[in-house]
């Protein structure tokens, strides 16, 4: 245990950039998802034939691979096509679309089930279409939205471990050179699920808070 | 710098690649099927209440908040520190499993509750003991509830095993990174792993809404 924990106060500098990587990752890469995601799920839930298919194809083929193939497909793909970009920039593209698919999906979800009377009515009181939209629909759609928005979250959390196979020097990346070092596997190891626990049960509880807070009002 | 497309080298070995793909269901499939055994004895435990209901929410939430990527080198390459060695496939399948087996719970507990009381009522009155109770009724009823949930979790359970390329475990994401690597046709080995995952998803949730209407519900 003594030798674990000089060992870990070696590797300290290493593993909290890898953190800190980690939650930059994570929060870019929901922020990103949530915006296209609002997109897609607009286009999918009112979008013409023109917009939803196309869409839906994508959204359809994005959810159906696993993510560690889009990650390894886009960065692959990015650098073969000439376009140099670095392990974490393709990293957060490919999260990000993933992400972003999995929104559309949930925004599509919500904006399907306001009634349609509520456009209406919008309609009605002489609103303009984007007014309908971030007025009336927005603020209905993000608290039905909320209890799955922060769950993708910690999903994303996990997820961003699988940018370590392309080298981003993430929280697992970073954990991974220490085990390279003291091959203490275990330990390491365990620390850094400890660590994903961590961030992902705050995560969790955060979102309990705010499921009571929203059923409250 | 033109890129022709070149077909013909993913053609060469499209054994090598159904034959990964098929790997990658064993191992869902396997996972699956330890993963429902947890998940029942979980689900039924957490049901009794007390200090079993705690160690059900603890091992839920564990291996829920806790990357598979993470549980995986740490079952491959951190148990061995323990005297626990298990070969690649194994060490993925056991990671997995229980990985699966905490939304497999959560699944089962939501079936569970979804069992209407006055079923068990009427099983209790026509002298049932518990054990039939819940083999010849409770059961039945449940897993029919669970169908669709336990469907997308075999789905999201076979992406999940492209994760065991990374402990080297020959299956469909391994071969498609070798093809990339020995044969630099970047194009053509990414997407004929995607399209072979993606058809696969598309097959599987076909089959699921089969079974769905072929079993209607309670």
């Amino acid at each position: 245990m003594a030798d674990f924990l000089h060992q870990l106060w070696i590797a300290r500098f290493a593993l909290t950039q890898g953190l800190i990587l980690t939650l930059w990752l994570s929060l870019v890469s929901i922020i990103a998802g949530t915006i296209l995601g609002i997109l897609g799920g607009v286009a999918l839930t009112y979008g013409g034939r023109l917009v939803r298919w196309p869409v839906r194809a994508l959204v359809d083929a994005l959810r159906g691979i696993p993510v560690l193939v889009l990650i390894l497909a886009v960065f692959y793909l990015l650098t073969f096509a000439g376009i140099n970009f670095t392990a974490v920039e393709s990293g957060l593209i490919a999260l990000s679309l993933f992400s972003g698919a999995h929104m559309a999906e949930i925004v599509r979800g919500a904006l399907s089930a306001i009634p349609t009377g509520q456009i209406d009515a919008g309609k009605a009181l002489g609103l303009s279409s984007f007014r309908i939209f971030a007025l009336v629909l927005l603020p209905q759609a993000a608290r039905m939205i909320m209890p799955v928005w922060i769950n993708t979250g910690a999903e994303l959390v996990k997820t961003s471990t699988l940018l370590s196979v392309i080298g981003t020097g993430e929280l697992l990346f970073r954990t991974q050179e220490v085990i390279g070092r003291n091959f203490m596997t275990l330990e390491f190891y365990g620390f850094a699920g400890a660590l994903f626990f961590l961030i992902n049960f705050a995560i969790e509880q955060a979102g309990r808070v705010i499921d009571r807070r929203l059923a409250a009002r | 710098m033109g890129y022709s497309f070149n077909f013909g080298v993913i053609w060469a070995r499209i054994d090598v690649f159904l034959l990964g793909l098929a790997l990658g269901l064993a191992l869902a499939l396997a996972a699956l099927a330890i993963g429902t055994v947890l998940g029942l004895a979980a689900a039924f435990a957490a049901e009794a209440g007390g200090v079993r209901r705690k160690l059900v929410a603890v091992y839920v939430s564990l291996f829920r908040n806790t990357p598979l990527l993470v549980i995986v080198l740490f079952v491959y390459f951190g148990l061995p520190q323990w005297g626990l060695r298990f070969g690649k496939l194994e060490s993925f399948i056991l990671a997995l499993a229980v990985y699966s087996g905490a939304y497999l719970t959560e699944v089962f507990r939501a079936g569970l509750s979804g069992v209407p009381k006055g079923v068990i009522d009427a099983g209790r009155a026509m002298g049932l003991k518990r054990l039939p109770l819940l083999w010849r009724i409770v059961l039945p009823i449940m897993l029919r509830n669970c169908l669709p949930a336990l469907g997308t979790t075999f789905i999201s359970l076979f992406k999940d095993t492209s994760l065991a390329a990374v402990i080297a475990v020959p299956e469909l994401t391994y071969e498609a990174r070798k093809l990339n690597a020995e044969t630099f046709r970047v194009a053509e080995a990414w997407a004929t792993a995607s399209v072979l995952y993606l058809a696969t998803c598309l097959l599987i949730a076909a089959a699921l809404r089969f079974a769905e209407r072929r079993f209607p519900k309670f």
